[in-house]
């Protein structure tokens, strides 16, 4: 027995200790978990929607201009190109997430934080961003602008 | 007691204060701290002066604190209130905003001086530390208090900082979500910078200030290693009270300088934050973050494969585990021998930060 070679004392205190030590560590885990929980923010309901009708009618947005439109809780830009086709991409930019705008003077789309620079086909063509912006599909029916995501 | 004689000369209540709370060892302890006098005492001035505008901080911000709502519907209407209704209001919010900003200077020019005067050495590497870690939570003060008011500049600049955790592998989007309070800057975001701001950054402020403090007084002043060599006999002056009065000229030139600033140039408040609006033209970010904002910029998409931001934000953060480590890696100086490389390695650093922030300013926003 441990007791018996280490003495009754030296025991009893590693014992104490051992019993010490793990309240201690339940303690500080009891305290802990809750709040490193409590930090993260619970996950929001993702808009589900694959598909938004646009506020805009087609009349309303003239060729080589853009207007940034809500998909879902996203923000999203549709583009008219000079050729007069319409055209819906993701705004968040693919570098650091800023919102990218039409650029008229240039005729395709522009990231004003890091000058990233997309052409009419979402694709990067210069500056920082290591990606392409997602494509939407756009419908107009009628006088409604329909646009949506995947095939 | 030794000061027996001096305390007949005290009146009654130092006399009955002294017996309670000791302010005879106090005074011992503040008159034990001397300054040496050579010709880089200047640079002495700096820390002092950070700490007072951090003061002025502490100060105007309970004061913006009195007015301030912290959610994305009001945030932006009650500082809009402050300024325009509230009497001296744009006053207080112009102080706190120019007084971080010089803060933010001083605390620069005090870590650089200390940087080429090689004050790390030891026995003071953990008072650099602290002093790390301090500008670190100026940083973050800035970072987190630019958001409040809520407007567009603020939005996005907490949009493209948020993201920027986000980049890297595996806990990059537990962190954005974490900083964010949610996976897009809301209002949820808002008010968690607003505890971070108001609650946590001065509580671990202080205790970082009090360690930083308390080191200084119990190491005294470095003296560069090259006053050290060359001159035998040491010239000093005491701290208490004559190096604390000329601290209070400086103070009170700053308080001079923050009033006129505040009153010629006020803090402006912008257009309300719309999350569906592009990022304006010409956005920036404040100037001390300027040098990593255009290095961003600048960056290919694409080094070696890797993508280009990556590379610069692990760059950064490998520059700042640099700036940290300081007095371990600089092994010459902790033998006792000069240490040029360190000097130049600095003289780049501060260049670089110049010239990319000069780039900044300079280069046209829309080519």
């Amino acid at each position: 027995m441990a007791e018996e070679t280490l003495g009754p004392d030296l025991g009893r205190r590693k014992i104490l200790n051992w019993l010490l030590g793990t309240s201690a560590g339940a303690f500080l885990l009891s305290v802990f978990y809750p709040v490193s929980r409590y930090l993260i923010p619970p996950k929001a309901e993702e808009s589900t929607s694959r598909t938004v009708t646009l506020s805009l009618k087609p009349a309303e947005v003239k060729a080589n201009s853009g207007e940034i439109f809500r998909f879902g809780n996203q923000p999203a830009i549709l583009i008219r190109t000079p050729a007069g086709e319409l055209k819906a991409f993701s705004a968040v930019c693919t570098h650091l997430a800023c919102i990218v705008q039409y650029r008229a003077d240039l005729s395709h789309i522009w990231c004003a934080c890091h000058n990233g620079h997309f052409d009419l086909n979402g694709l990067n063509i210069a500056g920082p961003p290591p990606r392409p912006l997602e494509q939407y599909t756009v419908n107009v029916r009628g006088d409604q602008i329909v646009v949506s995501k995947g095939a | 007691m030794t000061m027996e004689g001096s305390d007949k000369q005290r009146g009654r209540l130092w006399m009955w204060l002294n017996e309670r709370i000791g302010l005879a060892e106090l005074e011992k302890f503040a008159k034990k701290k001397e300054v040496p006098v050579h010709r880089h005492t200047v640079w002495y001035y700096f820390g002092g002066m950070t700490l007072f505008l951090f003061l002025v901080q502490v100060a105007t911000g309970i004061l913006l604190l009195l007015y301030y709502r912290p959610s994305a519907e009001e945030a932006y209407e009650s500082i809009q209130f402050l300024m325009t209704e509230v009497e001296f209001g744009w006053l207080i919010r112009s102080i706190h905003s120019w007084a971080a900003n010089l803060m933010i200077l001083t605390l620069f020019i005090h870590l650089f001086s200390a940087l080429l005067l090689q004050a790390y050495r030891s026995p003071r590497e953990i008072t650099w530390m602290s002093g790390v870690g301090l500008l670190g939570l100026a940083l973050a003060f800035g970072f987190t208090g630019y958001l409040l008011p809520w407007n567009e500049l603020a939005f996005f600049a907490t949009r493209v900082g948020t993201e920027i955790p986000g980049v890297l592998p595996l806990v990059g989007s537990f962190l954005r979500r974490l900083l964010r309070g949610g996976d897009d800057v809301t209002g949820a975001t808002l008010t968690r910078f607003y505890g971070i701001h108001v609650a946590v950054l001065p509580l671990l402020a202080t205790l970082f200030l009090g360690l930083h403090l308390f080191l200084v007084q119990k190491h005294g002043m470095s003296v560069p290693p090259g006053v050290e060599k060359k001159s035998a006999s040491k010239q000093a002056m005491p701290f208490f009270p004559n190096f604390l009065l000329r601290d209070l000229v400086g103070w009170l030139s700053a308080l001079a300088l923050l009033a006129a600033l505040a009153a010629y140039y006020p803090a402006e408040l912008g257009q309300k934050a719309d999350p569906f609006k592009p990022a304006p033209v010409g956005i920036k970010p404040e100037w001390y973050f300027m040098f990593m904002f255009q290095t961003l910029k600048l960056l290919p998409s694409y080094i070696l494969g890797v993508e280009g931001e990556m590379v610069g934000i692990v760059g950064f953060g490998l520059g700042g585990l640099f700036l940290l480590l300081v007095p371990f890696l600089d092994r010459r100086v902790a033998r006792g021998e000069p240490s040029p490389l360190f000097t130049w390695i600095v003289i780049g650093i501060v260049s670089y930060m110049v010239a990319l922030t000069y780039l900044g300013y300079t280069m046209s926003p829309t080519k």
